[in-house]
C-alpha cells in the first residue's frame, strides 16, 4: 500500500500522501533502533550535567585577548574562504551546462570540510592553507550548484536581444543582475554556515574556536566553554549588523593579517607522491591484481560496512527525531500560536539550536551519556530541529501578517496548531527536512571524529595510523552515499511539495 | 534580394502548431507591418525569422527583456557587445567606457530618455521602459529591425515619431503592430495573420481603415478585447492610454 500512496498519480488526497511518508520514517526509525548502539555508559550523568549547567551561566574567561583572538580566526577563514569559493562557484555555475564540472561539483560538496581537512592536514600541516582549502572546496562545489540552479530559473527574454558575445559576458549583463538578489542572500546563509565549519575545524587542531572549546571542556573549564559558545551565538545573531558590504574589504584585510602565521610548506614532490602513491593501496602499485582485490574485499566487507551501517542507521533515528523536536518547538517561535510573550523567548531557543554546531553539541552529549551512538542522534535532531522550526515558524510568520487585514474564523490554542497552522506548514516542513537528510547523514558520519562509530571514526583513525590508502576508500564510500542520498532526497523531496521550496537548503 | 523567404512552413511553440503552410518572402528594404488577432501568431512569425540570422537583427521584443537593476544605460549598451573587447564589456560594468558613453547618451536624447539614463530600469514607467527596449535595438546597429509591439505604452502621436525614425534608421523592418492608423502610415507593406495562416499580404497603399475592420471581425474576436491593452502588465498609467485610441478598440467596441 505505501508504494502504491507514494507515486503521485494514485492518491486523491494530499494529506494520505503526507501520512504515508511520515509512516516511512516511523517504521525506518523502528527498524533501525535495534541495531544502533545507544547505551547510556556515563557513571554520573546528572553531575556533570550540573556543572554544565552551571558553567553555561556563569560565563567567564580570563584572558580576553585569547578570546577575541580565537573569534577573530573563526572569523577569518569563514570570511576568506566565502570570499574565494562564492566567485569561483559563480565562474563554475557559467560552465554548468558542461557534464565534467558537475561531476566535479558534486564530487566536493560530498566530502565534508572535516575530511578535506584531514586530506589537506597531510600535505600542509596544521596552517592556514588548510584551514582555507578545507572550508572553500567543497563550499565551491555548493555555489556551483545552487548559483547554476539560481541563473538557470531566470527570465531568459533580455539575453534574446542580445548580440553574440561570450556566456560570460552576456551573462555578466543579463543573468547575473537578474538573479543578483537572491544570489547575494545565499551567499550570506552561506556564510553563516562557513562561520559553523570553521568553528568546528578546531576540533582537529587548527586554532579556531573548537580548538578552545574542546580544551576547555577537557579540562572541565565549562565556564569557559559557555563564554566560548555565547560569544559564538552573539557573533552569528548579529551578523546582519555586523555584516555590511562597505566593510567587507576592510574585513578581508583585517582576515589575512589574522590568519594563522603558518602558511603551510609542502615541497611539490611530496604533494604528487601523497596523490600517485600514498592514497593507493600496496598490492595495486605492485600490479598484484589478487591482492587488490583481497584489500578491498577486506576494507569494504569490514569497516567500510560497518561504519556505514552505524551512518545510516543513526542518521534514520536522527531524521524521524528531528521531525519530532520541530513538531515540538516551532510553535514556540510562532506568534499566532503563542501569542507574544513567548515569542521572544522562543525565538532565543530556536537561535540556539540552530546556532550551536552539532560538533560541540554532540560533543556536551558525549561527556553526559558516554560513548554511543545516542550523543550524536540527540545533537544532530536538536540541531536540524532548531533550524527547520525556525524556517517552519518563519513561513508562518509571513503568512499571518499578510493575513492580519482579514479577520479569520479560527479555534485557538491547540486545535489551532492541530487543526490549522501544522497541517498548513507540514508539506514545506518535510520539503525542508528531506533537504536536511542529506546534511544529517553527512553530519553523522562526521561525529565518528569524536569516537561514534561512523564512517567518520573509521577514517579518522587510518589517518592517525597513516593509511591514507585506507583513509582515501573509506572518504570516497563516504562521499558516494552523499551523492546517492541527495539523489533519493530530491526524489522524496517532490514527492512531498508539488512546489519547490528554495529557502533552507545546504 | 529576398532576406527571408518561408515555403509551406510551418510554426508554432510548445508543441503546438500556430501557423499552418505558410509562404512569405521578404526582400531588403522593406518596411512590413504585422497585423491580426492576439494568438493569430503574429509573436511566433516574429521569432521564426528572428531564428533565422539572430545576430543580423535587431530585436525589440514585446515583454520588454530588460534587466532590472541595470541602469538604462547599461540596458542600452548591451544592444553593442560585440563591438568591444570582453574585458573592456565587464570593465563597463564598473566604470562606463567614454565613447559607448557617448554614443549611448545620444540614443537615450533621441528616444527622450537622457534624464533617465543613469537610473535602473525597474523605476522607470511603462512607457520609459519601452523606449530603453527600443534603445537598445538602436545601439545593435544592424539592417533589419524585428519589433513586437514596440510602441504599445506609447501615446500614439510620440509613438509615431519614434517608429518613424527607427524605420529610417534600419534598411528592413517587420512589426507587429495593433494600430492601424500607425500601420497605414509608416509600412509599406501590410501582412495579415489570422486563423492559422496568412489573411492577405498587400501593400499599405492598397489598404483602408475598412480592411483591418474586416480582419477584426473574421478573427477571433473574444479575447481581443483582453489582450488591446498592452500597457495593463507594464505598468503604465492608464491617462497614458486614454481617449480611447483609434482604430481596433473602437471596432471592438462596435460588435
Amino acid at each position: 500500500m505505501l508504494p502504491a500512496l507514494l507515486t503521485r498519480q494514485e492518491t486523491h488526497s494530499s494529506a494520505r500522501r503526507l501520512t504515508a511518508i511520515i509512516g516511512l520514517l516511523w517504521l525506518a526509525a523502528l527498524v533501525c533502533l535495534p541495531w544502533a548502539d545507544l547505551d547510556i555508559r556515563a557513571t554520573e550523568p546528572l553531575d556533570e550535567l550540573a556543572r554544565i549547567g552551571w558553567g553555561l551561566i556563569t560565563p567567564g574567561w580570563d584572558d580576553p585577548a585569547s578570546l577575541v583572538q580565537a573569534l577573530g580566526q573563526t572569523v577569518a577563514f569563514a570570511l576568506l574562504a566565502v570570499a574565494i569559493s562564492a566567485p569561483l562557484g559563480l565562474l563554475a555555475a557559467l560552465m554548468f551546462h558542461w557534464w565534467p564540472v558537475r561531476l566535479l561539483a558534486a564530487a566536493l560538496r560530498s566530502v565534508h570540510e572535516i575530511f578535506w581537512a584531514l586530506i589537506f592536514m597531510q600535505i600542509w600541516g596544521l596552517s592556514a592553507t588548510t584551514g582555507l582549502l578545507a572550508i572553500l572546496v567543497p563550499y565551491t562545489g555548493v555555489f556551483t550548484k545552487v548559483f547554476a540552479e539560481t541563473l538557470a530559473l531566470q527570465n531568459r527574454t533580455p539575453e534574446q536581444s542580445l548580440p553574440p558575445a561570450w556566456r560570460l559576458i552576456r551573462w555578466l549583463y543579463t543573468r547575473i543582475p537578474q538573479a543578483l538578489p537572491p544570489l547575494l542572500q545565499y551567499t550570506r546563509y552561506r556564510f553563516e554556515c562557513a562561520l559553523r565549519s570553521s568553528a568546528i575545524l578546531g576540533f582537529i587542531g587548527l586554532p579556531t574556536l573548537g580548538f578552545h572549546l574542546e580544551t576547555a571542556f577537557k579540562q572541565g573549564q565549562y565556564s569557559e566553554a559557555a563564554m566560548l559558545l555565547w560569544a559564538f551565538v552573539a557573533l552569528i545573531a548579529s551578523i546582519r549588523y555586523w555584516l555590511r558590504p562597505k566593510l567587507i574589504p576592510v574585513y578581508l584585510l583585517i582576515a589575512i593579517w589574522l590568519l594563522p602565521e603558518t602558511i603551510g610548506f609542502s615541497n611539490p614532490g611530496y604533494l604528487w607522491q601523497f596523490i600517485s602513491q600514498d592514497i593507493w593501496p600496496a598490492p595495486l602499485l605492485a600490479g598484484d591484481l589478487s591482492g587488490t582485490f583481497d584489500w578491498y574485499w577486506k576494507l569494504l566487507s569490514g569497516q567500510a560496512w560497518q561504519g556505514l551501517l552505524q551512518t545510516l542507521l543513526l542518521s534514520q533515528l536522527a531524521l524521524l527525531l528531528t521531525l519530532l523536536i520541530v513538531l515540538l518547538v516551532y510553535p514556540l517561535a510562532t506568534r499566532r500560536l503563542v501569542g507574544p510573550k513567548i515569542w521572544w523567548p522562543g525565538r532565543l531557543l530556536l537561535l540556539l539550536m540552530r546556532s550551536t554546531p552539532e560538533m560541540v553539541m554532540a560533543y556536551v552529549f558525549l561527556l553526559l551519556l558516554g560513548p554511543s551512538g545516542l550523543p550524536a542522534v540527540l545533537a544532530l535532531a536538536i540541531h536540524n530541529g532548531g533550524l527547520i522550526g525556525f524556517l517552519v515558524a518563519g513561513k508562518s510568520e509571513m503568512e499571518y501578517q499578510r493575513q492580519q487585514q482579514q479577520p479569520l474564523q479560527e479555534p485557538s490554542g491547540l486545535l489551532l496548531y492541530s487543526y490549522v497552522e501544522t497541517p498548513r506548514q507540514l508539506p514545506a516542513l518535510l520539503a525542508w527536512l528531506f533537504y536536511r537528510w542529506e546534511v544529517i547523514l553527512r553530519e553523522s558520519a562526521i561525529l565518528g571524529i569524536l569516537g561514534i562509530t561512523t564512517l567518520g571514526f573509521y577514517i579518522d583513525s587510518a589517518f592517525e595510523e597513516i593509511r591514507y590508502d585506507r583513509a582515501f576508500m573509506l572518504i570516497l564510500v563516504t562521499a558516494l552515499l552523499n551523492m546517492l542520498v541527495d539523489g533519493v532526497s530530491r526524489w522524496l523531496r517532490r514527492l512531498a511539495e508539488p512546489q519547490a521550496v528554495s529557502a533552507g537548503r545546504g | 534580394m529576398a532576406l527571408f523567404s518561408l515555403q509551406q512552413q510551418s510554426l508554432g511553440y510548445a508543441g503546438r502548431i500556430v501557423l499552418r503552410d505558410i509562404s512569405l518572402t521578404i526582400r531588403a528594404g522593406e518596411k512590413i507591418a504585422l497585423v491580426g488577432p492576439s494568438g493569430a501568431g503574429k509573436s511566433t512569425l516574429l521569432h521564426h525569422l528572428h531564428q533565422l540570422q539572430p545576430d543580423q537583427i535587431a530585436l525589440c521584443p514585446q515583454a520588454d527583456g530588460l534587466v532590472e537593476l541595470l541602469s538604462a544605460y547599461h540596458n542600452i549598451f548591451m544592444g553593442g557587445l560585440d563591438r568591444v573587447s570582453p574585458l573592456a564589456a565587464m570593465w563597463n560594468l564598473i566604470r562606463p567606457l567614454a565613447q559607448a558613453r557617448q554614443q549611448v547618451a545620444q540614443v537615450a536624447r533621441q528616444l527622450g530618455i537622457e534624464a533617465q539614463l543613469w537610473q535602473s530600469v525597474d523605476r522607470l514607467s511603462g512607457g520609459q521602459r519601452q523606449r530603453v527596449a527600443l534603445g537598445r535595438a538602436l545601439y545593435r546597429q544592424q539592417a533589419i529591425f524585428l519589433g513586437d509591439e514596440p510602441v504599445s505604452a506609447l501615446d500614439p502621436l510620440q509613438g509615431k515619431l519614434l517608429l518613424e525614425s527607427v524605420l529610417s534608421q534600419h534598411q528592413t523592418a517587420v512589426v507587429c503592430m495593433h494600430n492601424p492608423e500607425l500601420t497605414l502610415a509608416l509600412f509599406d507593406r501590410v501582412i495579415a495573420v489570422a486563423n492559422g495562416g496568412i489573411l492577405f499580404d498587400r501593400p499599405a497603399s492598397e489598404l483602408s481603415q475598412h480592411d483591418f475592420d474586416a480582419l477584426y471581425q473574421g478573427g477571433s474576436m473574444t479575447d481581443e478585447h483582453a489582450s488591446n491593452q498592452p500597457t495593463a502588465d507594464q505598468g503604465l498609467p492608464t491617462s497614458c492610454i486614454s481617449p480611447a485610441q483609434p482604430g481596433f478598440n473602437q471596432s471592438n467596441r462596435e460588435q
